[in-house]
């Protein structure tokens, strides 16, 4: 740690990781309801689990890629942070409004909370993924100028690098589409149209910014390979993701009511989305195979080259299986989305923000590069345990897929939903046992960073020979 | 990679590359905008009827029903798609009839809707905006079939 100001960075990686274990857990609920559909009813309906859960993961990510800009920035900047002080505030008032209103899904029915927060003046809630109370997101929206604000008058006063501008660019737009958010006509196609605004411009669009800048910093800290290098394939990924990614919008333009030119512009453009993830992989293996140095965080180089992998596998891989319009006709909506969604989520934005974290956090506690071995050996099995479970879970959730798209929608004689579901239950009781796999990964993960604490750094063995 | 391509050349694909599929975008969405009277079944939401309507979207999006239910496919997989119920109910009764008389407790071992005890209104507004919602012009009359 080269600045005092990177330290806020701790917190925000410490909530995240909190969040996150909640995030689970909550997921574990909805997929036990999948399984024994009276579970925790009516006290938790299935909705009020499955927002908990989409929120905080939304929220921890965002938590992480804060706390990731408070790290990097100021060292790319080569200065400290121009306000740390504002940095600490919104952490508090962000985890706050969070809690705040994870609790209100919890305790309150939502219609209740939708009375309470007076849903009916800016009518902005009850929509996937952007559930919060209005008010929550008008303090999402505070939140996010003053962290613009920091780290952008951060990056004026010091060196402009790459890096920072592309992380600032991204961060801007999350902020900028996140606009959308307010909009909400009666009209459904309208609605439907721009909402896609929000969560496909994020995730195939500006928080693809945040990953590849996040990725490069830590590839050019652990490598050793040169800037320039880094900072040019950073440019060709970035540009290859909006130039298929922003017009790849129209694969979620296919059945809600908008035209059908869109079947075209939709299947085409984001059938290319998986190229700027399959040069993300090759990128991150290039430069760590042409290193300069060998960092003694390995638990980091494997973080990074894990996102790299489950990324394109996630996103690029089972995207493709569905993006097209004569395919998604048959999966839109069903298990096969679900299952995307989890593999895309995880190998992109989970990964990168732990990646982060496995990097920066063992100075931030105060050792010199990394942590000891054992740490690490714990550490790199949360990553082993977390990541086979997600391509379980993947696994299985395409089973159930491919099983209800036939049944009710591909057979002769389609069967109702409920129906379906019933015969398909075998891959949901899979699932969630992969889920608990997946906890206890994430719970080894957590132990690792109270392990190993009073042992020596891990040193490099050996110096690379360059090829 | 070749040491022909610099990185500037690589920035310049970036600002331009982006700028232009941008502008294509916004391009599309006013051509978008163009079609949508045709297609979004816009006329039902004039008059006392889209007043209704408008209450039901209300309805719905205060209760979350999509937090269970795909609306047009997107939203969760818990619950029947309701873009088409009312074509499968095949009135605004029986889905006010549905909506109305799920137990407070749900169906033992079965995956339930909660009750939401709506007023009657309510109801009207919410079978109403179902109703407004199955008669938006999906490109291949999706979903493939009844069943959703
Ligand atoms: C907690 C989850 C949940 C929520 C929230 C929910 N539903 Fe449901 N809904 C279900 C389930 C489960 C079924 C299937 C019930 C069955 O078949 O026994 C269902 C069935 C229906 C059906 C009948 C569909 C069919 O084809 O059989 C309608 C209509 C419906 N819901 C409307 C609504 C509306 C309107 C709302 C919001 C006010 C809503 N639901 C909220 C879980 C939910
Ligand atoms: C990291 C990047 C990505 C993430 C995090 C992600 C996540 C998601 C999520 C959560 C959904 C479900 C949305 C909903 O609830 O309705 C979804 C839908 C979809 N995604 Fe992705 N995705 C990513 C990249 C991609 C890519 C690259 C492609 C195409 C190659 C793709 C294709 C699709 C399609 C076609 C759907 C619609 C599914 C349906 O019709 O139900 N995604 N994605
Ligand atoms: C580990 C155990 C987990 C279980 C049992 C689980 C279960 C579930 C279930 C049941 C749903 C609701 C599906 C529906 O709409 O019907 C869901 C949605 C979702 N979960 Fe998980 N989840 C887990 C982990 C994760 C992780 C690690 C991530 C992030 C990487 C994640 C991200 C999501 C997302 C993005 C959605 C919305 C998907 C969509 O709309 O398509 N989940 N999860
Ligand atoms: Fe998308």
């Amino acid at each position: 740690m080269k600045y005092k100001s990177q330290k806020v960075a701790k917190l925000y990686f410490i909530a995240a990781i909190g969040l996150f274990v909640g995030q689970i857990l909550f997921g574990l609920i909805i997929g036990a309801q999948y399984i024994w559909g009276d579970f925790l009813f009516p006290e938790i309906p299935f909705n009020v689990a499955r927002m908990v859960h989409t929120n905080l993961l939304i929220v921890w990510l965002l938590f992480g890629f804060m706390g990731a800009a408070y790290y990097l920035v100021p060292e790319e900047a080569e200065t400290d942070l121009v306000m740390p002080w504002l940095a600490n505030l919104m952490f508090w008032i962000f985890l706050t409004a969070g809690a705040a209103t994870i609790l209100g899904y919890l305790l309150v029915p939502y219609a209740q909370l939708a009375e309470l927060t007076k849903n009916e003046l800016l009518p902005t809630m009850g929509r996937e993924f952007l559930e919060q109370p209005t008010i929550t997101k008008i303090g999402i929206v505070i939140v996010a100028l003053s962290f613009l604000a920091n780290i952008g008058l951060t990056i004026l006063k010091g060196r402009k690098t790459v890096i920072n501008l592309v992380l600032l660019m991204g961060m801007t737009g999350l902020a900028v589409f996140f606009l959308f958010a307010f909009y909400n006509p009666v009209n459904v196609v309208l609605d439907k149209y721009y909402w896609w605004w929000v969560v496909h411009l994020w995730v195939e669009g500006v928080w693809e910014l945040i990953l590849g800048s996040i990725l490069a910093f830590i590839l050019i800290k652990t490598t050793g390979v040169d800037r320039e290098v880094i900072e040019k394939w950073l440019y060709v990924i970035i540009a290859m993701v909006l130039i298929t990614g922003i017009i790849g919008t129209g694969h979620h333009y296919y059945w809600i009511g908008t035209p059908a030119f869109w079947q075209w512009w939709g299947s085409i453009f984001s059938a290319m989305e998986p190229i700027p993830f399959f040069m993300m992989t090759v990128f991150a293996f290039n430069m760590v195979n042409k290193r300069r140095r060998n960092h003694p965080n390995k638990a980091a180089v494997l973080w990074a080259l894990g996102t790299a992998v489950m990324a394109f596998l996630g996103a690029g891989v089972w995207g493709f299986l569905h993006t097209l319009s004569p395919v998604n006709y048959y999966t839109h909506g069903t298990q096969i989305t679900a299952a995307h969604g989890h593999m895309a989520f995880y190998g992109a934005y989970v990964m990168i923000v732990l990646a982060m974290i496995s990097y920066a956090m063992p100075m931030l506690r105060g050792r010199e590069a990394a942590n000891s071995t054992k740490s690490q050996v714990l550490e790199m099995w949360g990553f082993w345990l977390m990541t086979i479970s997600i391509v379980f879970i993947t696994l299985f959730l395409t089973g159930a897929g491919i099983l209800q798209v036939y049944l009710q929608r591909f057979a002769d004689n389609p069967m109702p939903f409920m129906v379906v579901q019933e015969k398909i239950q075998l891959f949901y009781a899979l699932r969630e046992i992969a889920g608990f796999i997946f906890l206890s990964g994430l719970l080894i993960y957590i132990v690792s960073f109270f392990v190993g604490s009073k042992e020596p750094e891990a040193t490099i063995e050996g110096e690379v020979v360059p090829t | 990679m070749a040491q022909a391509f610099t990185k500037a050349m690589a920035r310049n694909i970036f600002y331009g590359g982006t700028a232009f599929f941008f502008l294509l975008f916004l391009a599309l969405t006013f051509q978008t905008h163009s079609a949508l009277p045709e297609l979004d079944n816009r006329n039902a939401l004039t008059g006392p009827q889209g007043e209704m309507i408008a209450k039901g979207k209300q309805v719905w999006e205060e209760n979350d029903c999509i937090g269970c239910h795909t609306l047009l496919g997107e939203g969760a997989y818990f619950a029947p798609e309701l873009g088409n119920v009312y074509k499968r109910f095949g009135s605004t009764d029986a889905i006010k009839g549905f909506i109305a008389s799920r137990p407070k407790d749900g169906v033992p071992g079965r995956r339930s809707m909660p009750q939401f005890n709506l007023s009657e209104e309510e109801l009207t507004a919410i079978a109403e905006f179902l109703k407004y919602v199955s008669e938006i012009k999906t490109a291949r009359n999706w979903p493939p079939n009844t069943q959703g």
